[in-house]
């Protein structure tokens, strides 16, 4: 693996799309690891209980704020009750006086760092000049108590100058919107002018064929303007951790985290020390959707730790991860599709703003590429501002950035099936691409399963049933590319023949058990025998983050390849107590044999029989890979939507939802369908309710579960699904990744539901009662919307 | 003032901690009887993850005082499993994959362990308002509805 | 630092000396479930805590003179498990049933709704229109309170320092009676009322509506009694010439402001739907009984 500089890393896994989320063609590299369709499988496909699974129904497994070190102090965030504001001074010094305080920390304990996005991401940390939004961290205090820690920072005096704030992105791309950064000059904006201050970060195109051919080819076009609000990525489990320095400048972290590789990093970065002194461990992760991707108290706690020479446990509040943590874009969109009569696409064209917090971040370059990509068009301009503005820095979310666009799409291509008079799903399939399709984004399709993830939608019981009044029903599609990216794996075949594994991605929900199967399903073991577990960051190269659908193909790809590398060595071994040359043996079922009967009359050896002998004929049997894994294979959905509305109150229950989704290969059933089901109620809590809520000051207003309403169980029916199989090629599974692809078309596909209810499709999210009300109102005054008349 | 001394039982133990009045029943378990199965996802009642049963009862342990409990018998999800023995609702989420992340794990099979003590034969209806203060964030509560409607039915065989 | 305190006492006189006497900030801990949420917050910092649920008097559900009195720290739960109570006052199992989930209802009260005295509390509008009566105790003795005279607004109640409620009283109902509590909330559980709605009305034995109470939630500084809803109604089979006059007045009553939970034009016109809808059950469950 290639030696790498902090600064590439975190440039890498900020950036989830553009080039990760390439596909990369076949080089070769992994022939060893092809897709083999006659292959007869013995575990991969079933659902055994999963490795980690009982302790988590026991209360035994250990999240991030579940671990205590001896002499271990309490760490506290003073946060800036301001959205916008210069910090003029900051006195710590009667906080420091509290007794059983044993450390403060302020922005004058962390270095300058040359601009770029690790000064971003050490920015966001710990803030410098200004705050930029509402609970930007200002200092942190290490004390013997909670109580203490808290009674600290209210003696820590810091003194603001409050300056002009701007909340959402359409008002912070205004010309007179207060500036975030004074001499921005946006990246991909060649003729921008000298003087002209501005919040747009970068503009980033991706196009293709002849777009304004394409729309006077078209007989109708469709243009219309949408807006998402941010949501929160809401994991159930707050950001704990534990951070201990000790004397000799070595360091250690307990968090959880989607990334503790990244972390390592980056940490290095902020606490100038190498990386090999810096070991990260991962907790179980109590839910990440990409939110745990980015730190926030780990910095504060290793500086605190520092100054203390004591352990630092820091456990973020609800209330510090809504304002100070995630959330992913809110967007503005302007979409236009032309279509023949007949229904063919002729040109697309998406213009799109993010909004990215006050640093650069949001991973908007993945719409661009994706918010078309499933339908053959030729001719696609799609190009997105990112923009800064008084809220906290956007994080990772499944498929960043690609729903709040798909919404709109999805929306538009409802209007031409309605106006044309189309079924929604024929409409679909007139435009599928198929294998061969050029992408947006150069890569060109091998086989992909949206077609028949469309045809079984349109199969599907749910689409043939019949609505009752007030209830309307939509249908919506999505992509995401899937990824790869740096993997490392290793195994180790125990003396009784039992299997250790090590994992560098942390687990999200599930992966290391679906990583576990192909393990034994390679070395013909019993899934109870392969016992995986999550590496910290010294005892694997280095890992990519647990982010894009990536883990499960990658370490799945990892895994295989060494397996099939300890399997060599069983090989060998048995060759050698046998006295005959290796390349006489195989290996089959999880035993070696000989090749034929040609090479003698010898009881075939198990897994077991070797590994016991493993000290008499060379050590230990283990295998092991480092990959930078390609091919992923695109991932396609297609989401079913009833829902019935309250005309009197504008309340929108969802009455029935399907998902219909391609994923290679279903490793784990039960895994990919909760993927598919959480996913979509993610979706439709984002589509519906979920928003933030800023007063006239700047300061968030619903900080809580109370009042930021993600989906309860009574809000939501039963999510069916039908997991589609067009195997990846590139895979020695099949599989695709299904991570991402469940959130994708969820926003529009609710939203399209709706529409098909009212009369009206919404346009702006969330679809709360008093919006949809004001819709159903317009209708009661102005009649339907025209493409509903018919 | 010295810090409030609490004796109470847990899961069948007889315990003795001290604590502040400001500490919760949550941060009691969590840090003085290092019981760490019961979790914090909000602190304000809103998630259900720090469910515990107390004296009988379903509530939610960050919204009692750690002082509280002084006399009262509390079960967490450490006393759920007898020995290497499991509940059924425990066994029934095992095996329908009921959890993801598993955070909201141990909250949601003590009120659903609840519930079904009152209510052997709850409708899907009946259970998806039961568990309405229970949050979880990767399921969309498909599968975890399901796994107690499977220990609902493994329950009643007996 | 000066360390909060924790009393509880278990009786009234104990209790009522304790509140009295505390020269700092002392708080009543009832079910908690407001009281430990503001004090995580740091909304508030009291210097002492009486917890009341050692007072006999504050728990319970019990039979009296033909009505039914409940103990102000009674749980929710237990409210709504008793089954004789709760079909004799099933609009008050409305409100109870929504404040919190299952868990937050293990501890939380009635008496706790009301004195936390947010404006959107759940069964403070039940409670109104059921004509309960609170009786409440203090350094000066005992007093029977009407519940609607309690909140003054939010956060605000007309208790004296030192009082306490101690429970409510539901006083013996006429024939043909029925109650209903309605909220409007964007999702089916944990949320607060956006508007809330209690209808109780009494018939006789045509049909026609000879008494009536409506309150209203989530409108205004505090629940608030609507005179003119009650009028609409009353007189009448409570047909839809009455409910869509009851809608007008509910609507016509609110006060309300805009805030993350709401807007104004918003809870205006759901005031006027739920009122309607809460009245329809109402009505439905007078003529059963």
């Amino acid at each position: 693996m290639a030696t790498k500089d902090p600064k590439d890393l975190i440039e890498d896994d900020e950036d989830h799309g553009p080039q990760q989320g390439v596909p990369l063609v076949d080089n070769g590299e992994f022939s060893d690891l092809g897709f083999d369709p006659d292959r007869k499988l013995k575990i991969v496909g079933t659902t055994p209980i999963k490795p980690d699974g009982v302790d988590k129904v026991t209360g035994r497994a250990k999240f991030g704020a579940d671990t205590q070190l001896p002499g271990m102090l309490v760490g506290k965030i003073l946060r800036s009750p301001h959205a916008h504001a210069i910090i003029k001074s900051i006195d710590t010094s009667e906080a420091e006086k509290l007794p059983g305080v044993k450390a403060v920390c302020t922005r004058d304990d962390f270095p300058d760092i040359k601009p770029g996005p690790m000064k971003d991401i050490s920015y966001i940390c710990m803030a410098r000049e200004k705050v930029f939004f509402d609970g930007h961290q200002v200092a942190a205090v290490a004390a013997t108590s909670e109580k203490i820690a808290k009674q600290a920072l209210k003696l820590i005096k810091v003194e603001y100058e409050v300056l002009p704030h701007v909340i959402d992105v359409m008002d912070a791309v205004k010309d007179d919107a207060p500036i975030l950064h004074e001499g921005n000059r946006p990246k991909g904006i060649d003729d921008w002018p000298e003087d002209k201050q501005t919040n747009i970060l970068e503009r980033a195109e991706w196009s293709k064929g002849d777009v304004e051919k394409g729309f006077e080819e078209a007989d109708l076009i469709v243009e219309r303007e949408f807006d998402t609000k941010p949501m929160h990525q809401s994991y159930i489990e707050p950001q704990g951790c534990i951070a201990n320095y000790t004397e000799d400048g070595q360091f250690e972290l307990w968090t959880c985290t989607q990334a503790h590789f990244v972390y390592r990093s980056r940490l290095a970065a902020i606490l100038e020390m190498d990386i090999s002194k810096i070991r990260v461990s991962v907790s179980e992760l109590g839910g990440g959707f990409g939110g745990k991707t980015m730190f926030y108290a780990e910095p504060l706690a290793a500086v605190l730790s520092r100054k203390a020479n004591r352990p630092v446990k820091m456990v973020l509040t609800r209330n510090e991860v809504f304002r100070a943590t995630g959330p992913v874009a809110g967007t503005h969109s302007r979409i236009k599709i032309g279509v023949k009569k007949d229904g063919k696409f002729t040109a697309a064209e998406a213009e799109m703003y993010f909004q990215t917090g006050p640093f650069t971040g949001s991973a908007f370059g993945n719409a661009p590429q994706a918010c078309f990509t499933r339908y053959d068009l030729e001719n696609i301009r799609a190009y997105g501002y990112e923009v800064v503005s008084n809220r906290p820095k956007v994080n990772a979310f499944r498929a960043p950035c690609v729903p709040q666009i798909v919404f709109g799409v999805e929306g538009v291509v409802d209007e031409i099936a309605r106006r044309l008079k189309m079924d929604p799903i024929d409409l679909r399939l007139k435009n599928a691409a198929t294998e061969g399709y050029e992408t947006v984004y150069g890569y060109t399709f091998g086989p992909v399963g949206f077609v028949e993830t469309l045809k079984a939608a349109k199969e599907h019981p749910h689409y043939k049933s019949k609505l009752g009044p007030n209830q309307g029903r939509g249908i919506g599609c999505g992509f995401w590319f899937n990824r790869g990216g740096e993997t490392t794996a290793s195994l180790n075949i125990t003396p009784d023949g039992s299997v250790n594994l090590m994992l560098g991605n942390p687990d999200v929900a599930g992966s290391r058990g679906s990583i576990a199967m192909m393990a034994a399903e390679e070395l013909g073991v019993p899934f109870d025998k392969v016992r995986p577990i999550i590496g910290d960051t010294s005892s694997l190269g280095y890992n990519h983050s647990t982010v894009g659908s990536r883990v499960t193909f990658s370490a799945g790809m990892a895994i295989v390849r060494s397996a099939r590398n300890a399997i060599k060595i069983l090989c060998q071994r048995a060759a050698k107590e046998w006295g005959v040359p290796e390349d006489s043996v195989v290996f089959e079922d999880g035993y070696v044999r000989p090749a034929s009967a040609n090479v003698g009359d010898f009881e075939p050896l198990s897994v077991a029989d070797i590994a016991k002998k493993a000290g008499q004929t060379g050590g230990a049997i283990a295998g092991h890979a480092e990959i930078n894994a390609t091919g992923a294979g695109p991932g396609f959905g297609v989401h079913i939507c009833d829902v019935e509305v309250d005309k009197e109150t504008g309340l929108v229950k969802i009455l029935r939802y399907t998902v219909v989704e391609d994923a290679g290969k279903a490793i784990h059933p039960l895994q990919v369908e909760g993927q598919f089901q959480g996913g979509a109620v993610q979706g439709i809590g984002w589509a519906l309710n979920e928003e933030y809520i800023y007063n006239e000051e700047g300061r968030m207003e619903n900080p809580g579960f109370l009042d930021y309403r993600i989906p309860v169980c009574s809000d939501v029916p039963m999510i069916d699904t039908q997991i589609i199989e067009v195997p990846n090629p590139l895979h020695p599974y099949g599989l695709r990744g299904v991570g991402e692809v469940p959130v994708v078309p969820t926003l529009g596909t609710v939203a399209n539901a709706v529409g098909d209810a009212i009369g009206v499709r919404p346009r702006s999210l969330p679809m709360s009662p008093p919006k949809v009300l004001q819709l159903i109102e317009e209708v009661e005054a102005n009649g339907v919307d025209e493409p509903y008349a018919a | 003032m010295a810090r409030n001394h609490v004796t109470t039982t847990v899961n069948g133990d007889e315990y003795e901690f001290l604590c502040d009045t400001e500490q919760t029943l949550l941060d009691c378990l969590r840090d003085e009887l290092f019981l760490t199965g019961t979790k914090e996802g909000c602190a304000s009642g809103d998630c259900g993850a720090c469910n515990v049963m107390l004296d009988g009862r379903l509530v939610c342990s960050c919204l009692v005082l750690g002082v509280e409990a002084n006399g009262k018998s509390i079960e967490t999800i450490e006393g759920m499993a007898h020995g290497d023995e499991l509940h059924p609702l425990q066994q029934k989420f095992l095996e329908l994959n009921g959890l993801q992340c598993g955070i909201c794990t141990p909250g949601i099979l003590v009120a659903a362990k609840a519930l079904l003590e009152r209510n052997p034969d709850p409708t899907e209806t009946e259970i998806r308002f039961w568990l309405a203060g229970n949050l979880c964030r990767c399921t969309g509560y498909d599968k975890v509805v399901r796994s107690v409607q499977a220990a609902a039915e493994e329950m009643r065989k007996g | 630092m000066d360390d909060l305190r924790y009393e509880a006492p278990e009786t009234l006189d104990a209790a009522v000396a304790l509140l009295a006497g505390e020269v700092g900030n002392a708080r009543v801990l009832a079910g908690g479930t407001d009281v430990l949420v503001q004090l995580h917050e740091g909304l508030n910092e009291p210097d002492l805590i009486v917890d009341i649920k050692n007072i006999p008097d504050l728990i319970g559900i019990t039979e009296e003179a033909g009505g039914w009195r409940v103990g102000a720290a009674t749980s929710g739960m237990e409210i709504v498990d008793h089954e004789a109570f709760a079909a004799a006052w099933p609009g008050i199992i409305d409100g109870v049933k929504l404040i919190g989930s299952i868990q937050v209802k293990g501890r939380a009260s009635m008496g706790g709704n009301l004195c936390n005295a947010s404006p959107a509390a759940d069964s403070v509008p039940a409670l109104m229109v059921a004509g309960a009566i609170a009786t409440v105790i203090g350094p000066n003795g005992t007093r029977e309170v009407p519940v609607e005279d309690i909140p003054t607004g939010p956060g605000q109640t007309s208790l004296e320092k030192g009082e306490i409620v101690v429970s409510f009283l539901f006083p013996e109902r006429p024939p043909h009676s029925g109650g209903a509590y309605l909220r409007f909330t964007p999702r089916t559980e944990m949320d607060i009322a956006v508007v809330g709605v209690g209808v109780d009305l009494t018939l006789d034995d045509n049909g026609t509506c000879t008494a009536a109470r409506v309150a209203l939630g989530a409108v205004a500084e505090k629940p608030l009694m609507v005179e003119d809803g009650a009028a609409a109604l009353i007189g009448t089979a409570v047909d839809d010439a009455a409910l869509e006059k009851l809608a007008g007045a509910a609507s016509a009553a609110c006060r309300p402001i805009n805030d993350k939970r709401g807007t104004i034009e918003y809870r205006i016109k759901v005031a006027g739907v739920l009122a309607r809808r809460a009245a329809l059950i109402a009505l439905e469950r007078a003529k059963q009984s």
